[in-house]
């Protein structure tokens, strides 16, 4: 069993790649030390200043508020394309769901300044937050939505029509209550995805409105400070949550990514 | 999940109104209702933007950046349209240099996540069915956590105060070498590409290895081969597909991407994506930024055209 040895020093020290820095994160948000080199004592002082920092909490209301809105409507419409694409098959709308999700993100963030800017004439803030949240969002609920659609068993449908259901009736009693877990899924992701969203984010914002990443960004670009771990640990402690809740609703959709 | 540049979109509008044309009323008003919003809505904000970016690659700055108000056209410019940003771009070499420049950033991350990736896609592909969801789950984890947390982990870790470098210029001075950074360079960028990209590698490679019939292998071993053989002439040609599709999807993020290099690259270590940032939001040159926006798409499309090529070459031969 040499190779079977083989195997697993490299993909543990890929799983040791992956995992130590995020570790050092966590760790260095317990340190009792301006400094993030060596190790002084355990505090809980960083989560402290944290929940007095003004700006880092609105910042915070601001993810949370755009994430609740633009994933709500994201699941909406990417519920909607996903359905589309199943059973109606127009490559135009495959065309234009996935695009977003599979182009540079830059590309899409300074197409949308232009557009909110140029032709909108808006005012670069919130709403043109959650409208490019939402645009970049639907491509993910739609496939996790698709994917399980293809994963039913088609007669359930042919026994619906057979008993006489309408289109609707088999929608609203068949159809809508076996996808549900995967839309779930698709909003959570959707949420994930917005309060995480850096870059596009970073062009649709303006400079009135802050979001967590957007706070975050700044924070770093100034100075390494114990406080970022903190927040940083938090978040890493949400997201965490959020993957494990859309794990539990539709397994197969999260491995069905890539 | 992403999906792929093929062709095949006119011929697919053809056969659905064909389609379409054979659904009664109602069906055909329920799938107006059904695709029609998503498809408003993307029209609006994906398609839209894309076209009025295309524009202003054709127009001239405005005096206080942005474009050019569409009414004063310059007497010299046919409507206010011109070629100069693209004129500007190939005048000088830098612009084509910094393309070139990602592009190697591109691949090179892309080899290190292939390298990195596939003994751990391979090793989970031969686990035993129970442990596999657990084993792909720890993947996705770190993954899951903010993009810039885990930019700035390693701000941390390649800091001048940090054991990694204290210890690497340790070594370094006892070969008697000038101490280096390590943050703020072009392995620091490095680095975080291929961390933050790794499991875009290692998921499409493990779904396509999960696929492969164990019984081949059986059936190499039978016929004389050993275990290099089995994997370079079974395993591998048979994963080119997970290869591919890893590829694309470390390649085309990379290509683009600005917020790595401006956390942790210097200087000198800009990429198209810093360059685009800077036109946008610095000098406001916009009709040039929109130029290297499209410049951008294009080398993106060329570059997974050609790998497309050379991947569905070896996969049917």
């Amino acid at each position: 069993m040499r190779r079977g040895v083989w195997l697993w020093t490299a993909a543990l020290a890929v799983y040791a790649f992956l995992y130590l820095p995020l570790l050092i994160v966590i760790a260095y948000s317990f340190n009792d030390s301006r400094l993030n080199a060596e190790w002084v004592g355990f505090t809980w002082r960083w989560y402290g200043v944290l929940f007095h920092d003004e700006d880092m909490l609105a910042a915070a209301g601001n993810s949370l508020l755009i994430a609740t809105v633009s994933s709500l409507m994201a699941t909406l419409l990417g519920t909607m394309a996903g359905i589309a694409m199943h059973r109606y098959r127009i490559k135009t709308l495959t065309f234009i769901v996935m695009a977003p999700v599979a182009m540079p993100e830059i590309l899409l963030g300074v197409s949308l300044l232009l557009f909110f800017i140029q032709l909108l004439n808006l005012t670069l803030g919130t709403l043109s937050i959650m409208l490019a949240h939402i645009t970049f969002s639907i491509g993910f609920v739609a496939i996790v939505v698709r994917t399980s659609l293809a994963g039913l068993d088609e007669s359930l449908f042919e026994a619906a029509r057979d008993c006489g259901a309408s289109p609707w009736e088999t929608f609203r009693h068949i159809t809508f209550p076996l996808i549900l877990p995967a839309v779930a899924a698709g909003g959570l992701m959707a949420f994930t995805l917005s309060i995480d969203d850096f870059v596009i984010t970073f062009f649709t914002a303006g400079v009135g409105v802050s979001t967590l990443p957007l706070h975050i960004y700044s924070m770093i670009k100034i100075a390494v400070t114990p406080e970022v771990n903190a927040v940083s640990t938090l978040l890493m402690l949400l997201t965490l949550t959020l993957i494990v809740l859309a794990a539990k609703f539709a397994p197969d959709a999260l491995k069905g990514k890539g | 999940m992403r999906c792929g540049w093929g062709g095949g979109t006119m011929r697919g509008c053809f056969c659905m109104s064909e389609e379409h044309a054979r659904l009664p009323p109602a069906a055909r008003l329920t799938k107006w209702l059904v695709s029609g919003p998503p498809f408003v809505y993307l029209l609006l904000f994906f398609a839209a933007p894309g076209l009025i970016m295309v524009l202003a690659s054709f127009r001239f700055p405005g005096e206080f950046g942005g474009l050019a108000p569409f009414t004063a056209t310059d007497p010299d410019a046919l409507q206010g349209l011109t070629l100069e940003t693209y004129r500007f771009f190939f005048s000088d070499f830098i612009y084509t240099e910094i393309f070139i420049k990602s592009f190697i950033v591109a691949l090179t991350t892309t080899l290190i996540c292939l390298v990195m990736a596939y003994p751990l896609a391979l090793l989970i592909a031969r686990s035993p069915k129970k442990s596999r969801d657990l084993m792909v789950l720890l993947v996705i984890l770190p993954f899951a956590s903010n993009f810039l947390i885990r930019v700035y982990a390693w701000m941390i870790i390649l800091g001048p105060q940090a054991a990694l470098s204290l210890a690497f210029n340790g070594l370094l001075g006892m070969f008697g070498v000038e101490p280096v950074r390590l943050l703020f360079s072009p392995f620091a960028v490095l680095v975080a590409m291929v961390y933050v990209h790794l499991p875009f590698m290692v998921l499409p490679l493990y779904t396509n290895l999960e696929r492969h019939d164990p019984t081949l292998l059986d059936a190499a071993q039978d016929l004389g081969a050993n275990a290099w053989q089995r994997f370079w002439r079974v395993t591998f040609p048979l994963s080119l597909p997970g290869i591919f599709a890893g590829s694309v999807l470390v390649f085309i993020p990379v290509m683009g991407m600005f917020a790595i290099p401006d956390i942790l690259g210097g200087t000198g270590d800009m990429l198209v994506g810093n360059l685009i940032k800077e036109q946008f939001l610095g000098t406001r040159d916009w009709p040039f930024g929109s130029t290297l926006s499209i410049m951008l798409t294009l080398a993106v499309l060329l570059c997974v055209w050609i790998a497309a090529r050379l991947g569905g070459r070896r996969r049917y031969a």
